[in-house]
């Protein structure tokens, strides 16, 4: 299972093993994948009514995968301010974050919510593609104007219609402390060579230079810095088109990548294999190590206010002056009308709210790990942090998602990441990386 | 055979009493008959054959569940399976490993643990309890216990050995030639007390008189052991053999929680993990993970049907 959402609900600890999610594993090791025509039969059965739903119903009905207390409470929030302002009545149906995500298709499938939380991009297109979420032009025609261009990009199917409202997303960079930096007069590298002569600096000054942990359930992290080297190397078009499937993973380009990445391996925390990213950023905390690259989760570590108020991030250096660093990794979440919502006009109404500033604001007041998209939010509130990511993204050029959810989620943590783990044991087996990866893509990838 | 068991189809072909005896179940013995006999068979196709015979099927095809847009691909997917998925060979090997430690190590050790607790040891009760306990907690919560004795900053091992600073970390969990004796050590440990308990069971049930004819005839405990205890506790070491075999074959639980749930960890692949990374997600290859599970049923009958053709044959020489 990939890790849906970039490790930001890895809170709840055991959210991983919920009893379906498990169930059905152990119903998949018994021999009984069978189950799963079962589900789908019951599924087919009641479908056709699609496009009805015209007229509203008064009550709409919301999938939420914010199980974790935040977002939950968040969400609540959100919808009580649309209630608030409409006649229409929310119902929430909170299933537990990762067994949302692994049981999306059947999900869809039988009797969905009108509307539903999901995440932008290809993991967003693969079910518009499959004709599993209704298309909301019309929601787009009237809440538009507040978003950038990268945004309205990410919401759209591959058939050009939109089909995704987005209401929060973060930005990946990388982490470092102020007073760190201050103390021994570091200067925030822009280029790959200023890059690695501040990591060899540190390492002389005993300091270790990257935080760095892929253990247990988090190997999707080493993807972070494998994104940023593709779409500094050789650009955001191509990072896409390798992600998709459709560039071969045994492209010189791919070997470049990997051959930047080996050179930060020494300067990598040791024992990463086995530790968490919780625990990585402990080291950053400790003033171990003086550097991570993660997304602005990181903050949620950071309990004490002071070292907060400490933390500071920049952006991934620039290798190919081509591409300099006009590209950012900011995963973005948000929303979905279901193909066979049952008050589809009351989902439109739904969505054209959580398009606006009031909803964003709305949900960021609660959960402040994230930041607002819409343009028109209000960002007063917000910490340093907040300030500064927001201002990142908005002058990005192009905007990706994150390994596993600009690629097939499966092809990635099949494939993609036991492959990269493997190859950060051993550095040097750089080819036999590339071609296991690309032999196996075509298992995923059926054009 | 013997003669009697040879009788009974001799009557039925014969003549009508028999048949009038078998029409004396009066309308309601039937009933309950067919329902005491009906609802277990049903039980039993439904929920095993019906999904093992699809599951064979469905190893023959392609299809990401949605819809029913199923495609016959014949063998592709064993011939993918075997040739082109890295973490094939590995997965089948630590089966492999995990069944062989858990016959050497943690097996023997529990039956050891349940003799000496059969003696009249002071405190046994109180070593029974604590040995069992593992037992008590679930596999997921083993693997939370041990995660944390093996984390690599701030574990127990780590942190007593000194082995948690630059230049000298043991990647217990991270290691992928380590990985593995890590977790089965964790599992023996729970293993160990669940064989322990079997054991014990069976020698409380054993006349002590066996042992003191033994050491009467001047035999050590050793000889003891081997020459009279285990060959009369033969049908708790069947149990006991099978128990190991199932464990080792559907270990999954522990290597979930400690290794990862999404992908395959090197070092750490298993084929229950492996059907699981396959079937449940969001892009789903039910074919690719049915094909593991037939591999997996496979090595389950090679296991299996030898016990069940030496339990049956006994059965009928009874």
């Amino acid at each position: 299972m990939p890790h849906p959402i970039a490790g930001r609900n890895i809170s709840g600890g055991i959210p991983a093993l919920s009893r379906r999610t498990m169930l059905r594993g152990l119903m998949g090791a018994a021999g009984l994948a069978a189950a799963a025509p079962v589900l789908a039969a019951c599924s087919s059965s009641g479908g056709g009514s699609g496009s009805s739903g015209g007229t509203d119903t008064g009550t709409v009905t919301f999938g939420s995968n914010g199980s974790d207390a935040q977002p939950k409470s968040a969400y609540a929030a959100t919808m009580a301010a649309f209630t608030k302002a409409n006649s229409d009545k929310v119902k929430i149906n909170t299933v537990d974050h990762d067994t949302f995500q692994n049981t999306i298709s059947t999900y869809l499938q039988g009797t969905p919510d009108d509307v539903f939380t999901w995440f932008a991009g290809y993991r967003m297109q693969f079910f518009a593609a499959q004709g599993l979420a209704h298309p909301i032009d019309d929601v787009w025609a009237k809440i538009g104007a507040n978003f950038s261009d990268a945004t309205k990009a990410l919401s759209k199917g591959n058939d050009g219609h939109y089909y995704f409202v987005p209401i929060y997303n973060y930005p990946w960079g990388v982490f470092y402390r102020k007073s760190v930096f201050q103390a021994k007069n570091y200067e925030v590298p822009t280029t790959w060579d200023d890059f690695m002569t501040l990591a060899g600096k540190m390492k002389s000054d005993g300091l270790v230079p990257f935080s760095w942990g892929y253990g247990q359930g988090d190997s999707w992290t080493p993807l972070g810095t494998f994104d940023y080297l593709n779409m500094r190397i050789n650009g955001y078009q191509f990072h896409m088109d390798l992600m998709h499937g459709k560039q071969s993973w045994t492209d010189k380009k791919v070997t470049d990548v990997f051959t930047h990445y080996s050179q930060l391996v020494p300067y990598f925390q040791e024992g990463a294999a086995g530790r968490k990213w919780q625990d990585a950023a402990q080291a950053l905390i400790s003033k171990q190590t003086g550097m991570f690259t993660l997304g602005l989760f990181v903050a949620q570590q950071f309990t004490n206010p002071a070292d907060l108020d400490d933390l500071d991030f920049f952006a991934y250096p620039s290798i190919n002056p081509t591409y300099g660093q006009e590209s950012v990794e900011a995963p973005t979440d948000g929303f979905m009308i279901s193909h066979k919502a049952k008050n589809v006009a009351g989902a439109t109404k739904l969505m054209e709210f959580l398009g606006s500033a009031a909803a964003e604001d709305a949900y960021l007041a609660i959960d402040n790990a994230n930041v607002a998209i819409n343009s028109q939010a209000d960002t007063s509130k917000y910490n340093t942090l907040q300030k500064k990511a927001v201002d990142f993204i908005s002058k990005a050029k192009n905007l990706s998602q994150f390994g596993d959810r600009d690629s097939d989620p499966g092809f990635v943590s099949n494939v993609v990441e036991p492959a990269i783990a493997k190859w950060l044991d051993n550095p040097s087996s750089t080819t036999s990386t590339q071609s296991t990866i690309e032999s196996q893509k075509s298992q995923y990838f059926q054009s | 055979m013997t003669p009697t068991t040879l009788d009974v189809p001799a009557t039925r072909r014969g003549g009508r009493k028999p048949s009038r005896r078998v029409r004396r179940l009066s309308r309601r013995d039937k009933l309950v008959l067919a329902l005491m006999v009906g609802i277990p068979t049903l039980a039993h196709v439904v929920f095993v054959w019906v999904p093992t015979v699809a599951s064979l099927l469905l190893s023959f095809t392609s299809w990401n569940g949605i819809g029913v847009n199923i495609h016959w691909v014949g063998l592709k997917n064993y011939t993918s399976l075997f040739t082109n998925f890295p973490a094939f060979w590995p997965a089948l090997s630590h089966n492999f490993i995990w069944l062989g430690f858990f016959l050497v190590i943690p097996t023997p050790f529990g039956m050891f643990l349940a003799y000496q607790l059969n003696k009249q040891i002071r405190f046994t009760r109180f070593y029974q309890t604590a040995i069992f306990l593992p037992m008590v907690i679930s596999l997921a919560v083993v693997g939370f216990i041990w995660e944390i004795i093996y984390n690599p900053d701030t574990g127990l091992l780590n942190s007593l050995f000194g082995t948690n600073k630059p230049g000298s970390y043991i990647d217990w969990l991270g290691n992928p030639h380590l990985n593995l004796w890590a977790v089965l050590i964790a599992a023996s440990w729970r293993h160990a007390a669940y064989i322990m308990v079997l054991y014990l069971a069976g020698l409380k049930g054993m006349d002590p008189a066996l042992a003191e004819a033994a050491s009467i005839d001047g035999a050590n405990e050793w000889q003891t052991f081997i020459r009279v205890i285990f060959p009369a506790m033969k049908p708790i070491n069947i149990i006991i053999a099978v128990v190991t075999i199932i464990e080792s074959l559907r270990a999954f639980d522990l290597v979930y929680v400690m290794g990862g749930n999404n992908g395959a960890k090197p070092g750490l692949e298993l084929l229950s993990l492996l059907i699981t990374n396959s079937i449940v997600g969001e892009s789903p290859r039910i074919g690719f993970g049915s094909a593991i599970a037939v591999v997996l049923l496979v090595i389950s009958l090679v296991v299996i049907i030898p016990y069940l053709v030496q339990t049956f044959r006994k059965e009928r020489v009874r």
